[in-house]
């Protein structure tokens, strides 16, 4: 506190900051906002989660002015002449064994990636609550035959969560064949079942407690049960866990691009460009190393940014 | 409907299976309910949250419910089917808990939670629910309803909180409210208050009444009749006036250890049980 007050700064930025973390809210928005200021701070104030923080950030300000960061360079345009040139002032990374830019594909797999990520995100959420959610309250309520369904539907998951995730995954892009939405879908079918674990944990001791049983009381059906009042107190820590699990689902999308299985070529995606590297990785290290690094920094910078998220959102763990 | 059966309970047993064996939370309980206000009170473990439960079918899984007769306004309640229920819980009997801090959803407005049993049951407008939910609040002597619509249960008191679920239970005007210990959790100067407002919502709309309760006095001065129940079993009925007068031993040393500001004792009397009163 001393600190900060002798370092003097400005006195707007003091006011807002005094504003938004005063003990003693004058108004009822100024104590919402407060707290997010106080989680914010929180969150900022924990280096790692930083750390994760502005790498996401980056990755998502590459991917929305992908041209402007490339300089205008096209990512798929050859140039047979500059084939394997070393990284340098005119290619920043090099370029691979088209004479395509390497930095301008790096810059533009951002959007690759991220939609991926996104697309998997939006479908496996859902799933995983609806199963879980689903398996959790009936088995928790319903009697036998509620126990009986909720066995079906953890053991499914079960069996899913057996299976190592790449081969899975591989062998439902295999069948579904190579493109983006297959891989989406590949990935999607893999990475649902952890949801679905933690949905119907959270599920389980949600169902018992004396406001469900008073919604029940006011005449409430099962599937309004489920998704008006038992849904929204699981999103928390599913989203925590989502975090989480984007670097995997990343891996796995750039493992199925290595192994031909994800964006086609000519898409500038990190999985493929590294495997197209393979051949020439002694004598032109840059072509495979470097969208090898990009893949390692964007997973660790979701493993960061999940791991501030979980310490912030999550009372358990502090 | 008439007034002597709104509720009809013959022989209503609970049982639930365990490892060391099936125990017999409610024995052969029978009763009749009128429109007016009846007060179940025993010790904890005497069944009467159970017996209250069962009325509204919300015995849990691997609990047994069986009664020669259980009927509310003529409808049988036994074996009912799921979407029966639905439509006999809120709108025609429901249930005020114990404590407000764990009975209210914590990421819902209260407003929205009281409108929430007023739109299952009826088909109406987001207004007319919101506005019929802010005349609730207003019913239950909260002073400043829009205020409170838009707050979530941990703003609340837990006067407030136990008023806000009254109105929520009441809103779709059923015709039996079971109150399961509504004044427990609440601080002794706000408890009188919570009874006064179920009391006049009770009188003004002709509603039948179970007050379940282990505070004898409460249950003495609010009620029109009163069962005690021992062991899971209604061990007494008596009209409320005449407490005093109880016959059952039980009833009599429950009476007596109640302590008393005109008589004080330096020890309350210890009640004495009788096996024999399981039988």
């Amino acid at each position: 506190m001393t600190v900060e007050t002798t370092s003097a700064p400005p006195a707007a930025r003091l006011s807002l900051r005094g504003w938004l973390a005063s003990d003693a809210p004058a108004s009822r928005r100024q104590a919402v906002l407060g707290n997010v200021y106080r989680g914010f701070v929180a969150l900022v104030s924990n280096r790692t989660a930083l750390t994760g923080l502005v790498i996401v950030a980056a990755l998502l300000g590459i991917a929305v002015f992908a041209p402007l960061v490339s300089g205008f360079r096209s990512p798929i345009d050859q140039s047979l002449s500059e084939r394997l040139a070393a990284p340098g002032a005119a290619h920043w990374f090099g370029t691979d064994e088209f004479g395509r830019d390497i930095f301008a594909r790096i810059a533009y797999g951002t959007r690759v990636t991220l939609t991926i990520v996104m697309l998997v995100s939006i479908v496996v959420a859902p799933i995983g609550l609806l199963v879980g959610t689903t398996a959790g309250y009936l088995g928790a309520t319903a009697g036998r035959a509620g126990g009986i369904i909720d066995a079906v539907l953890m053991r499914i998951t079960d069996i899913f969560l057996a299976f190592p995730r790449l081969v899975l995954a591989l062998a439902f892009a295999g069948a579904l064949g190579p493109g983006i939405e297959n891989a989406v879908i590949a990935i999607s079918l893999t990475a649902w079942p952890p949801f679905a674990r933690i949905a119907r944990a959270e599920t389980v001791s949600i169902a018992r407690s004396d406001f469900i049983s008073a919604v029940v009381l006011q005449g409430a059906s099962t599937a309004r049960i489920l998704f008006r009042h038992i849904v929204p107190l699981c999103l928390s820590s599913l989203i925590v866990r989502l975090t989480l699990d984007m670097a995997g689902i990343i891996l796995t999308a750039a493992g199925l691009g290595f192994l031909g299985l994800g964006a086609q070529p000519p898409t500038p995606e990190w999985g493929a460009m590294v495997a197209s590297g393979r051949n020439v990785i002694f004598e032109q290290w840059w072509v495979a190393t470097i969208p090898g690094l990009a893949i390692f920094i964007v997973s660790l910078g979701f493993n960061l940014l999940g791991d501030g998220l979980r310490d912030v959102l999550d009372p358990k763990s502090s | 409907m008439s007034d002597a059966a709104l509720l009809e309970v013959e022989d209503l047993n609970v049982s639930f299976p365990g490892r060391g064996g099936i125990t017999r939370a409610v024995r052969n309980a029978s009763f009749s309910l009128g429109r007016e206000r009846l007060g179940i009170v025993g010790e904890s473990g005497s069944g009467k949250s159970t017996t209250g439960r069962a009325l509204l079918g919300l015995i849990p899984a691997p609990g047994i419910v069986t009664a020669k007769r259980m009927t509310f306004g003529g409808q049988d309640l036994r074996g009912l089917p799921d979407a029966e229920w639905q439509k006999l819980r809120g709108r025609r009997m429901s249930m005020v808990m114990q404590d407000p801090k764990y009975s209210l959803n914590p990421v819902l407005k209260i407003g929205e939670q009281i409108e929430e049993t007023y739109r299952l049951h009826h088909r109406s407008s987001q207004g007319e629910a919101r506005s019929k939910a802010l005349a609730m609040l207003e019913a239950v002597k909260i002073r400043d309803p829009d205020l409170v619509y838009h707050l979530y249960a941990h703003q609340l008191s837990g006067g407030m909180g136990q008023r806000a679920m009254i109105a929520m239970m009441l809103i779709a005007e059923p015709d039996l409210l079971i109150a399961d210990e509504p004044t427990s959790a609440l601080d002794v100067t706000v408890q009188n208050e919570v009874l006064r407002i179920l009391d006049d919502l009770v009188t003004d709309r002709g509603m039948g009444l179970i007050f379940i309760s282990h505070n004898l006095t409460i249950v003495g001065s609010f009620c029109d009749r009163v069962l005690v129940m021992y062991g899971g079993r209604i061990v007494e009925e008596l009209k409320a006036s005449e407490l005093a007068a109880a016959k059952h031993p039980y009833t009599q040393a429950l009476i007596k250890a109640a302590p008393s500001l005109e008589h004080p004792l330096a020890e309350l009397a210890v009640v004495t049980r009788d096996p024999a009163w399981l039988i």
